[in-house]
């Protein structure tokens, strides 16, 4: 449906975002906490996007190195970048010197607009799903976010990341190309300090959410980050994972998930009830439940019903 | 003919006629409008027992899941799923001549707007619920899958269904048909949809009827109860006049 335009015509007179766009004053405020030596971790909130929270939903991870600091995911907008640089420039006196991103959603690549694409890397599956569903993120986040958006442009990474070791500023990371949450998830090993920044491959007391993944692909993800030994896990969302149940919950959940609505369309089912079948009292601690879960019946019902429905 | 029917449901009239319909509960810019069009002179009002169940938020505003029961209600005749907003409002006009008053379909949704159900009793009387849905989309949803993937012909009317009993002398149905639901609003691309499915026992009697509208989604699919057990039967019809036909239960 091309109806877009026209609906932002209408959208003028009736969306609550404009609304509150006329007396914008919002600001980013990022908030870093030092888990290990030289290295941040800045939260997110764990909620939805919202105009309320600005889209700073995604965690950040901030690197001091002797070239300049590095930033692991940017942010949502180009406001949100700048103000994760510096933050970034204040904890390690330098700037940032390298932007990773560790997959193509808006909330953890967007803020890429803040730096020269030259510093931006990630891995090319990542610039190939930007390619794709970049605009179409941009148009959603400018929808949802209003000026908390200004200036904000996609960039594509320009340094592509590989499967293996890597240096920058002196620092040793071992990087991980992987696949699940989306077409190409980065995940990084600061072996200095066992750190390991997982992205959206690892979810923490927040549910998972579920766009673009493949389950299969994802649980051989976590097994490939479960063998890799880590002493911390900084996780896509929710708070840092000091015992390394984060991975675990996050497999458990995307279990569950599966199986339950895979009994949902063999039940018969509708999308709406299945979005409303209880949650198991285990995942009473994390946050967006019931919210994720909706999501993730209108990303797999379909196919589910074109696999389990009988065709006539 | 859907231009005239788009250009009609953006002209807010200051000047609508006075109705016998009540004050919206929702505030819709549209409620007049379309209350004055669907229900005429006939009594409304808002009634807590049609059920309109819809999600938290629009994750695909091409898919937007919206189930209705108003099971609570006696002697259903019709009801109306339609969002206030919408370039095309009504989506589906199902009659449950044997059937539960219970449907769920998904709809296409075009911006923030009402989702409602209006459900006509025996009486007369049109029972509205409804809630508003804010079609903004969630953060991590992908753009419009377009059918410029091109092979939607190959899969045209491919028919799934599957059916399970309800409660005594029941039987819920699902069916989905693989169609573009094309609305006309897209440049270049006329209007081709789903028009009409019927439902019938083994014996040949009607069990429910349904006018349906491009603003359902994509690859249509229906779930529904109906009062019969056994062989069941249905078809769908498109605005080309090909026919879906299938069988469940036999
Ligand atoms: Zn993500």
């Amino acid at each position: 449906m091309k109806l877009q335009r026209r609906a932002l015509l209408l959208a003028g007179l009736l969306a609550p975002a404009a609304a509150i766009a006329e007396q914008f004053a919002g600001k980013y405020n990022p908030l870093a906490e030092q888990v290990a030596d030289g290295l941040w971790m800045v939260r997110g909130a764990d909620e939805a996007i919202g105009f309320a929270n600005g889209g700073a939903i995604a965690n950040s991870a901030i690197i001091a190195t002797d070239a300049g600091a590095v930033l692991f995911d940017p942010g949502v907008s180009r406001e949100h970048g700048r103000a994760l640089g510096a933050l970034a420039q204040k904890l390690t006196g330098k700037a940032v010197g390298r932007v990773y991103i560790s997959h193509l959603h808006p909330d953890h690549a967007m803020g890429a607009a803040a730096f020269d694409p030259a510093i931006v890397h990630a891995l090319p599956a990542t610039r190939a799903d930007l390619e794709r569903d970049g605009e179409g993120f941009s148009d959603a986040m400018y929808r949802l976010l209003a000026d908390w958006m200004k200036g904000t442009a996609v960039v594509l990474p320009q340094g592509d990341v590989t499967e293996g070791q890597a240096e920058f500023g002196g620092r040793q990371f071992r990087l991980m190309a992987l696949k699940g949450h989306s077409g190409g998830d980065l995940a990084l090993l600061d072996e200095a300090t066992g750190t390991l920044l997982a992205g959206d491959l690892v979810f923490h007391d927040r549910a998972p959410s579920t766009p673009h993944a493949s389950l299969p692909d994802w649980r051989a993800s976590l097994d490939r980050l479960a063998a890799m030994p880590h002493k911390l896990l900084v996780p896509g969302h929710g708070p840092l994972d000091r015992d390394g149940s984060a991975i675990a919950q996050t497999r458990d959940w995307l279990g569950w998930v599966e199986q339950t609505l895979h009994d949902a369309v063999a039940h018969g089912l509708d999308m709406s009830e299945a979005g409303e079948l209880p949650i198991p009292p285990r995942f009473s601690t994390l946050k967006a439940a019931r919210y994720e879960l909706q999501r993730s019946v209108s990303h797999f019902y379909p196919r589910l019903e074109a696999e389990l429905l009988p065709k006539l | 003919m859907m231009a005239k029917l788009m250009t009609a449901a953006l002209l807010v009239t200051a000047s609508a006629p006075a109705l016998a319909a009540p004050a919206d509960p929702l505030h819709s810019p549209m409620w007049e409008h379309h209350a004055a069009r669907l229900f005429g002179k006939d009594a409304v009002v808002f009634d807590q027992r049609v059920a309109v169940r819809i999600p938290e938020i629009a994750e695909n505003q091409r898919i937007f899941p919206v189930t209705v029961d108003a099971r609570a209600l006696p002697h259903v005749r019709r009801i109306v799923l339609f969002a206030d907003l919408n370039p095309i409002p009504v989506a589906v006009d199902y009659a449950p001549t044997g059937a539960e008053p219970f449907l769920a379909t998904r709809i296409k949704l075009d911006q923030r707007t009402p989702v409602r159900a209006a459900v006509q009793t025996e009486d007369g009387t049109w029972h509205v619920g409804g809630s508003w849905i804010d079609a903004a989309g969630g953060g991590c949803s992908a753009p419009p899958v377009s059918r410029v993937k091109g092979d939607w012909a190959d899969h045209l009317g491919e028919v799934r269904a599957g059916q399970w009993p309800e409660k005594a002398g029941e039987t819920r149905l699902r069916m989905t048909f693989r169609h573009p639901m094309d609305t006309g609003l897209v440049e270049n691309i006329p209007a081709y949809n789903i028009e009409r499915l019927t439902l019938r026992d083994d014996s040949g009697r009607s069990l429910g009827e349904m006018q349906i509208f491009g603003s359902v989604a994509e690859d249509p699919a229906f779930t529904l109860v109906v009062k019969a057990t056994g062989a069941i039967s249905f078809e769908a019809r498109d605005t080309a006049g090909l026919r879906f036909p299938g069988k469940v239960g036999a």
